[in-house]
């Protein structure tokens, strides 16, 4: 187990990299609790698994230095590191049995047969697969597949970190809630620091402690989910977590009030803006009633998704969506009005806090 | 599962048996009808029964032969396979190098046979060739004309040299459709270089590997082309292979009769041969 620290990692895959851009990874800096469950969100191509890599020795950062308990290990091969990592296809060694690719990671590090023995049977309970033993791991199905490799990480005890690569990408929508049922409670059990990669907010969202969101090769907000939710410190966060994302509309701020096209809202602050700065209102579909007072709507579509309904509305030229109950009924001339409290400005799209 | 009979299924077939058959059942049984009978010429036969099978399966010449062959495939197997895969192993998984390497190992594939024999024959060559100018050069006494073992290495070199390359090619694309995810999994479990190629490498390459012996072992042991312009056979006997002695026998000699019986045996035990690599190689895979 241990603290892991991203002390300004940067990392470009290009020799010489002549620009921002090039980066895959801008710039990290953040230190990461020990035993804490971390997950990295973000689309395609963000750097989260640049990240996760690189933490678990497989690239070199190009600039920065990753320590492990205040431990530099930057240039420490992956075997030294002492990390697990479970990858989006499950990796397992076709011609051995279950019992041996439990075994194998041990036997690599010279421990004694019985100790192997001893832990490698714990495991195969653990993971549920000790009827399992003696068969060839081949012709196990992929959830069994990615217990194993997910196993080959936890038999090893003392390992500093168990990193997940989108571990669940391939496994069936009903076995994916038991495996992740299944880490939590391995977190639990063991305290293991855990590092978790996906592009889906259900999954980091029920997983972890803490969601790293990334985009663009940079990380622009780490939060507990409800941090993310009311919070979103960037309006990509915003817009990636929640479903429908949030409501990011250009706005006027003057003073102490916003304006929305020909519509105005008093603010109870005044946001420190600069002048020149792209300023948007961002407010989530949760928070938007709709009514007989307030600034007026037309309604573009309904959908209906079960217990509620998605209302697309068109704001002061702005597409928009409000999340209603499933018996709203519209007035004739329907409005809508923000919940002062969830109302979220941002300032080239990151966020103008209260207190700044 | 239920099995359907349709017996209208047949005509879907009949196009490829029609093939097969003009392809190879009816040349195959002109040969069968003259391992029978035997002939003085002007088309006259006259039935032989089994005598020619007879005369082969007692004839030392052709056991002889044959032992020479399964040497020889052996020699070849042994030499081919390790090597190829070493270099599918050593060659670069990306960049500039790959279409490099690749083209360099397509050529010897690409020349024919008896360009290949020739240009073995004449650099062997103690007046005039490279190879052979260059080893009496340095005192070696080499001549493939003269010394059977000579002749048998100059043989055995240039089969490597013509045919490691389709060993390599099958390795190799094994090998780059092993995903990124298995070495980085290796080396966070740990594992060895050995073990990476034990566990990982050598399982992946499986499938590929038992076609490149197969092809190896039945191009080897049918080989005639090379042997034939490098050394004709000689010095003596001692690189008369079977497919060179059936040549021999057929063209040579004219004897038809007994060189139909000689094929006959010839494709039965190439047949065989290749049957028994295919299930001992296969069998493997249906233990678990």
């Amino acid at each position: 187990m241990a603290r892991i620290t991203l002390d300004h990692i940067r990392h470009a895959y290009g020799p010489n990299p002549k620009s921002d851009a090039a980066y895959a990874l801008r710039e990290v800096d953040h230190e990461w609790a020990d035993g804490g469950a971390y997950a990295l969100l973000g689309p395609s191509g963000c750097g989260k698994t640049t990240l996760l890599n690189i933490i678990s020795g497989l690239l070199q950062p190009s600039h920065g230095r990753i320590l492990f308990d205040g431990k530099d290990v930057t240039n420490l091969s992956t075997q030294e590191r002492n990390i697990a990592q479970v990858f989006q296809f499950p990796v397992i060694y076709d011609t051995m049995t279950v019992y041996d690719n439990l075994a194998f990671p041990l036997r690599n590090r010279g421990i004694a047969e019985p100790d192997v023995d001893r832990r490698v049977r714990e495991m195969l309970e653990i993971i549920d697969l000790s009827d399992w033993s003696n068969r060839k791991a081949q012709r196990l199905t992929a959830d069994q597949k990615q217990k194993i490799s997910l196993g080959r990480g936890l038999v090893r005890n003392d390992v500093n970190a168990i990193l997940f690569d989108e571990p669940l990408t391939v496994i069936d929508p009903h076995m994916k809630w038991v495996l992740r049922s299944q880490l939590k409670r391995f977190h639990k059990q063991f305290g293991f620091t855990m590092v978790y990669v996906t592009h889906d907010q259900t999954e980091a969202l029920t997983f972890a402690d803490k969601v790293v969101v990334m985009y663009d090769g940079q990380i622009v907000q780490i939060g507990t989910p409800a941090e993310l939710f009311e919070r979103p410190s960037h309006t990509f966060v915003g817009y990636f977590i929640g479903s429908p994302g949030m409501n990011v509309m250009p706005a006027e701020v003057h003073g102490s009030t916003i304006t929305l096209g020909s519509e105005t809202i008093a603010l109870d602050h005044a946001p420190k803006i600069a002048a020149g700065d792209k300023v948007e209102l961002g407010i989530r579909p949760e928070f938007i009633r709709i009514g007989r007072e307030g600034m007026a709507i037309t309604v573009t579509r309904v959908e209906d998704i079960g217990r509620r309904k998605i209302v697309r509305a068109n704001l002061a030229g702005q597409q928009i969506a409000i999340v209603a109950s499933e018996d709203i009924e519209f007035p004739a001339e329907p409005r809508v009005t923000f919940d002062p409290g969830a109302l979220n400005i941002y300032a080239n799209s990151w966020r103008v806090g209260r207190e700044a | 599962m239920e099995k359907t009979w349709n017996n209208k299924a047949w005509f879907l077939v009949l196009p490829v048996l029609l093939l097969v058959a003009f392809s190879a059942v009816i040349p195959l049984m002109t040969v069968v009808n003259y391992s029978v009978q035997d002939t003085f010429g002007n088309n006259a036969f006259f039935w032989a029964g089994t005598d020619w099978f007879d005369d082969i399966l007692h004839s030392a010449r052709f056991w002889e032969a044959l032992q020479r062959n399964l040497l020889f495939s052996f020699i070849i197997l042994a030499l081919e396979i390790p090597l190829g895969i070493f270099i599918a192993l050593n060659m670069p998984k990306k960049g500039l190098g790959v279409p490099v390497c690749l083209v360099l190992m397509a050529l010897p594939l690409l020349i024919p046979w008896n360009v290949v024999g020739t240009i073995w024959q004449v650099f062997g060559r103690v007046d005039i060739g490279l190879l052979g100018h260059t080893l009496a050069a340095l005192g070696i006494d080499y001549n493939y004309v003269r010394d059977p073992l000579d002749a048998w290495i100059t043989v055995v070199v240039m089969d490597v040299w013509h045919w490691t390359s389709l060993v390599v090619l099958l390795c190799y694309a094994g090998l780059v459709s092993i995903p990124d995810a298995y070495y980085q999994a290796a080396k966070i479990d740990g594992a060895s270089r050995w073990s990476v190629f034990r566990y990982i490498q050598l399982p992946k390459m499986k499938r590929v590997l038992l076609i490149a012996v197969l092809l190896r072992f039945m191009d080897s042991f049918m080989i005639y082309t090379e042997p034939f312009v490098v050394t004709g056979g000689g010095p003596g006997n001692s690189t008369t292979f079977l497919s060179i002695d059936l040549v021999k026998t057929a063209v040579g000699q004219f004897d038809l009769g007994p060189a139909a019986a000689m094929s006959i045996v010839y494709f039965l035990i190439i047949l065989l041969l290749s049957w028994i690599f295919y299930t001992v190689m296969t069998s493997s895979d249906a233990d678990n």
